[in-house]
């Protein structure tokens, strides 16, 4: 199998180039996490070029898009990156709704960015535990999936489902939530920063992870900007890109937050940022679940586009129809026969789906924009003139979820 | 500088090579694939579009009116302005091939491979265009829509290497 990297490395010519060896890391690593290859070629333990070989969790998920209708596919959107599932299913159906023109109500926005943030931190909260487990920092690790099991149970409230909720629904959710979910949130959003600055006082100031991680990895802005890095790897660089801000979708215009940027572009700033954004979500959080608004969380049941609810269904013939007519895989949702773009910003960076409608029920292409494909893509250019013990550093700083890399 | 602008700035470089469309938010151009570099590298040094967000594919063999096969799309973004612009292309049978970006943004870099893997579209001047998810071996290119879902067997006729051989 041939395997060349396109440019920016040259490798010595003549007798220097038997120098260099070449190790295989991966697919199936501890430090990988999930099923990455890379292979490496070192002289000594300074890795001189660095070749990714991926594919190896490829599923066709974009293919299975184009059998699933828009419903269906949720549960398909879940699974690629199943660190922030709800994420996923918002930039989804942002996308899809976007197509359809559908104006949800102010109950679902709100909700759906609780569930964005709260998937944000629990993103966050594995790209800082498993960086500082990979570099020996175990407690961190444990601290953060604590925190983690939180958000596993306000899911599992919320949806049935701890690790694949399916939430979310075109124009609405699933099921409305109750009051004890709301006071599990109030109850994390109570817990979690006494929680987070365990994690700080843990890693911000050690010197061994400050040594691990400092100065190793370094992006520059103008790099981040050309490899189309988004999200808290191009923060960390000084790329102040929010779509949050920048382009303002569900309520976020509702709430007072700040953009967590940093200069340096290195491991560590990544994982700064990536802890202050944390805290900058439980504000979030906090201030939709204080303001969370009443009143329905599907968008009407005249415009043709949301489940009918059960006792309509059984009851009026009204319901029955319009029920049999999304279920149908002849009838289903009427689409224009056109191509939408939409991006959120999800915990890895800028999410986005192309979706091309043909008028079916089932969209005719949806490509997703996946951020962890676009910052892998990234790495072999950090890692170079860096040691063999470093490569896990800037893994786990740019938090590659092999599920959404491969699809 | 809004999409009108920028529209106005492309017509006096370009005149009618490329039409313009729009659907909810996202306003695109449609560029052929003789000056759709040229569109972009306009964009890119003239307009200040310095972040590739996205490029992908498609397949547009079984939708309704269309006349062109594949399609490419470039999702622009000026990171100073915010402001988002989509430029489009096509590409037909036998030899799809399109002018590479990697020279202008090198994010382009896989997203090209990935386009190439799933639709066999050849990017002219791509240095390493190789398969990045599908296996080396594989022949057919599965995003086609003449591909079935399911496969053509590919994966039963995949060597095996055994335990003494490897």
């Amino acid at each position: 199998m041939p395997l060349e990297l396109a440019d920016a490395i040259t490798l010595p010519e003549g007798p220097e180039r038997e120098y260099l060896w070449t190790l295989n890391f991966g697919p199936q690593h501890p430090a990988t996490h999930t099923t990455l290859r890379l292979v490496l070629t070192l002289d000594g333990e300074t890795i001189v070029k660095a070749v990714p070989d991926i594919g190896y969790l490829h599923s066709g998920f974009e293919k299975l898009g184009e059998h699933l209708d828009y419903n269906q596919y949720v549960t398909i959107v879940d699974r690629k990156n199943y660190i922030s599932p709800v994420a996923n299913e918002i930039a989804w159906f942002a996308a899809v709704e976007k197509l359809m023109g559908i104006e949800l109500t102010p109950r679902c926005k709100y909700l759906r960015v609780i569930f964005n943030e709260l998937m944000r931190i629990h993103d966050h909260l594995l790209a800082c535990g498993a960086a500082a487990l990979d570099l020996g920092g175990f407690t961190a690790f444990l601290y953060a999936f604590n925190q983690k099991e939180k958000i596993y149970d306000i899911c599992e409230r919320a949806s049935g489902q701890r690790f694949h909720p399916s939430y979310l629904r075109v124009g609405g959710l699933l099921a409305d939530v109750d009051e004890t979910w709301i006071e599990m949130v109030r109850a994390f959003v109570r817990d979690f920063p006494p929680a987070w600055n365990d994690i700080v006082r843990l890693l911000n100031r050690n010197r061994i992870f400050i040594e691990r991680t400092k100065d190793i990895g370094v992006l520059s802005k103008e790099d981040a900007i050309n490899m189309s890095c988004t999200g808290p790897v191009a923060r960390a660089s000084g790329v102040v890109r929010d779509l949050r801000k920048d382009e303002p979708y569900l309520a976020y215009r509702d709430f007072d937050y700040k953009v967590i940027c940093a200069q340096e572009g290195d491991c560590y700033a990544r994982y700064l940022v990536r802890m202050e954004e944390m805290l900058e979500s439980c504000k979030i959080i906090y201030q939709a679940i204080e303001n969370l608004p009443p009143g329905p969380i599907n968008v009407d049941a005249d415009s043709k586009v949301t489940m009918p609810n059960q006792l309509s269904v059984y009851r009026s013939i009204e319901g029955l129809i319009h029920h049999f007519e999304l279920i149908m895989s002849n009838r289903q949702w009427q689409t224009p026969v056109d191509e939408v773009y939409a991006a959120i910003e999800s915990p890895n960076g800028e999410l986005g789906y192309y979706v091309i409608a043909d008028g079916s029920g089932v969209a005719y292409r949806t490509r997703t924009r996946p951020p962890s494909f676009i910052h892998f893509a990234i790495f072999p250019y950090l890692i170079v003139g860096h040691q063999v013990s470093d490569v896990v550093a800037v893994l786990g700083s740019l938090n590659i979820i092999a599920a959404e890399l491969d699809r | 500088m809004t999409h009108e602008e920028i529209i106005t700035k492309l017509r006096d470089k370009f005149g009618a090579a490329f039409t313009t469309s729009e659907f909810r938010d996202n306003r695109r151009i449609i560029a052929p694939a003789e000056r759709v570099y040229a569109v972009l590298a306009f964009l890119k040094q003239q307009c200040g579009f310095d972040l590739l967000a996205e490029l992908g594919g498609a397949d547009y063999l079984q939708y309704p009116d269309a006349k062109d096969r594949y399609g490419v799309w470039y999702v622009l973004v000026n990171t100073t302005t915010g402001v988002r612009l989509i430029v489009k292309t096509f590409a037909n049978d036998p030899e799809p091939t399109l002018p590479s970006v990697f020279a202008l943004w090198k994010g382009a870099d896989w997203m090209e491979r990935e386009v190439y893997d799933m639709y066999g579209v050849i990017f002219d001047g791509h240095p390493d265009l190789r398969r990045i998810l599908m296996p080396d071996e594989f022949t057919a290119f599965p995003l086609r829509k003449d591909y079935p879902m399911r496969g053509r067997g590919e994966r039963h006729n995949f060597p095996v290497i055994t335990r003494p051989e490897s």
